[in-house]
């Protein structure tokens, strides 16, 4: 029990640790100084977070549930979207075309009024709660279809990858409403905080990791109750739960919708630290990025999702300005190679003996696809 | 005691043709230990397929204690009447620890909210304790079901079953796979069971059966072909014409 508290304590500390002292040493030392760091790093630290907040989001349900989504991203975006659209509203007369209440490209494209669903997003108070719950609804009722209809494996992959592809055509039509090709942009501030100022920039670097904190907290609380405990039992013997009268669906619904929250309140987050957000947000590719970062990091360990999305982007970072052409094949690359080689991923190799359910995938399928024993047919 | 608890009647499954069940009927007493038997594809897996709710009858009843009609139910309502199952190849949960397996089989609260707020209570860690006594695994109890024996993971899916409180007791092939001791032992264990709960047994093994010494009912092609105490089935002409036999 003390080693396992330890390793719940132990990334909460490097989070926390690290965002604090990027945070100190941006503020209170010289531009000069060797000690330094400097305004990019901190937004990429913010923007990392945010990541890993997605990641989280997918580790709860892929490591712990059996699902497998390829179609996270989309969560992400609509959260994102959610919060764009306060930072638009938030925009007021300031915009090109000196609207007060209508962002700009609904002037450009000659609408007249706000849309319902624009109504209320002037309110903080309001989109916040929305970033979760706009998600939420749509896994909601994605979830309640599939799992009820018993799709899983990866044809639920596939369906979940539908998803954001979709989501993304829908978004560039200019006549949905959030700005098209374009998304939304050139956002002023948040909560009447300058998004162009250093003090702003760090504060929502620090919110992430606070928030991401939080995150990991509720998912290990989550995963380590009975819930979850029915949860890595659902994921390896769907029907032997059945027979014992659990209904795997309505577990697989609740971690789904929870996850979703999760994914939407990280995008949320992410909007204004990359002060855009348009509809290659919604790309398969970033949904498939996040889940090779807790492939990476160690699938169905939750501090594994974390590490694996900060040493992937960290590379990513890296390698798109140093070699930008590789850097597709780099990820895909890795994702073979940690599959082949490193299933339980890097944390697999950092606790090869922990026990109970804190490492499941020993004995978990490799992959989502197969519900393991399905023993009299 | 003599109280029907299960009541099939002319129950018919046919897959592609192939009828698995034909119009097959058995009645299991209240406290009855019973034990099915017949050759490979005689339809006893696809029997206890449909008193669980995982295959659908095409035609027939299925009447459970108060008349409560099986055919319309899923499997985890069906499990929740009472109704516990046994597979064939050991189905624990791996993962989890002996304990920890036990813990999610006691009968309770089946919801995802109530399982997340769900605290260990006093009364449930006596009711483990005695559990992983009778099933023999008192000493491995933290130990992850995967490290168990074949042995002792068809011992811990009987005690799983035992722990949801069953009034039935579905036992697909228990011993198979068994040492004489563990087979010796099973047959004590189930009998055990047997003085609470009832308990239909599915087996190949015919000492196994002997020693259970209970009511035997012979299936072949889908149907009953035999009924009565085991001496009786084995000098039946016909039993052994399909399957003492061979």
């Amino acid at each position: 029990m003390i080693r396992a508290d330890r390793l719940a304590a132990a990334p909460l500390a490097c989070i926390l640790g690290a965002a604090l002292l990027l945070a100190v040493l941006n503020m209170a030392t010289a531009a000069d100084s060797a000690l330094h760091v400097p305004d990019f790093v901190v937004s990429l630290a913010g923007k990392y977070l945010c990541l890993a907040i997605l990641a989280l989001a997918i580790d709860l349900v892929w490591g712990y549930a059996g699902i497998l989504s390829l179609g996270h991203g989309a969560f992400f975006a609509l959260g994102g979207y959610c919060m764009g659209m306060y930072l638009m509203r938030a925009i007021g007369g300031r915009g090109v075309y000196a609207d007060p209440t209508l962002p700009d490209f609904m002037v450009f494209i000659g609408w007249k009024h706000l849309p319902w669903y624009w109504q209320g997003f002037d309110h903080f108070w309001f989109a916040l709660p929305m970033t979760m719950l706009v998600p939420a609804v749509l896994a909601f009722a994605f979830g309640w279809f599939a799992f009820r209809s018993r799709v899983s494996g990866v044809y639920l992959s596939i369906i979940t990858q539908a998803l954001t592809y979709a989501l993304m055509l829908a978004f560039f039509r200019n006549d949905m409403g959030f700005g098209g090709n374009n998304g939304m942009t050139d956002f002023k501030d948040i909560l009447g905080f300058p998004l162009n100022s250093r003090g702003t920039s760090v504060g929502l670097m620090l919110c992430s990791a606070a928030v991401l904190a939080a995150a990991f907290i509720a998912a290990r609380a989550m995963t380590r109750s009975r819930f979850g405990k029915v949860l890595v039992a659902v994921r390896d013997a769907e029907a032997r739960t059945r027979f014992l009268g659990y209904r795997p669906e309505s577990y697989k619904l609740t971690v789904w919708v929870v996850s979703a929250a999760m994914a939407g309140i990280g995008g949320a987050l992410y909007v204004p630290q990359v002060g855009i957000i348009n509809p290659s947000e919604f790309s398969p590719a970033n949904s498939i990025e996040a889940v090779i970062c807790v492939a990476v990091g160690g699938r169905g360990t939750l501090s594994g999702a974390i590490l694996g999305t900060i040493l992937v982007n960290l590379g990513k970072t890296w390698l798109t300005s140093a070699l930008p052409s590789v850097w597709l094949f780099a990820i895909g690359g890795l994702f073979i190679g940690v599959t082949l080689f490193l299933p339980r991923g890097i944390i697999g190799l950092l606790l090869p003996r922990v026990s109970g359910a804190s490492r499941p995938l020993a004995t978990g399928p490799a992959t989502a696809v197969a519900p393991a024993r399905e023993a009299a047919e | 005691m003599s109280e029907p608890l299960l009541y099939l009647d002319g129950v018919t499954v046919s897959f592609d043709g192939f009828r698995a069940l034909n119009a097959l009927s058995l009645i299991v007493d209240a406290g009855e230990m019973r034990a099915i038997i017949g050759p490979n594809g005689a339809g006893k897996t696809t029997l206890m397929d449909v008193i669980t709710g995982k295959t659908k009858p095409d035609a027939g009843r299925v009447v459970f204690a108060d008349d409560i009609d099986l055919t319309r139910l899923d499997e985890p309502a069906i499990a929740r009447l009472g109704i516990g199952r046994k597979f064939q190849r050991p189905t624990v949960f791996e993962p989890l620890s002996v304990y920890d397996n036990l813990l999610l089989s006691l009968a309770g609260d089946r919801r995802p909210h109530a399982a997340l707020w769900a605290r260990e209570t006093p009364a449930e860690r006596v009711r483990l304790e005695k559990l992983l006594a009778t099933v023999r695994l008192a000493d491995h109890r933290d130990r992850r079901a995967a490290e168990l024996s074949h042995g002792q993971k068809q011992w811990l899916e009987i005690g799983m079953l035992l722990a949801q409180e069953p009034r039935l007791l579905l036992i697909d092939e228990p011993v198979a796979g068994m040492s004489d001791a563990e087979t010796a032992e099973t047959a004590e264990l189930l009998r055990e069971i047997n003085r609470t709960r009832s308990v239909v047994v599915v087996e190949h093994d015919m000492v196994f059966v002997r020693a259970l010494g209970v009511k035997v009912t012979v299936l072949h092609e889908g149907a009953v072909l035999a009924e009565g105490a085991i001496d009786t089935i084995q000098a039946d002409e016909r039993v052994i014409e399909v399957y003492l036999g061979r």
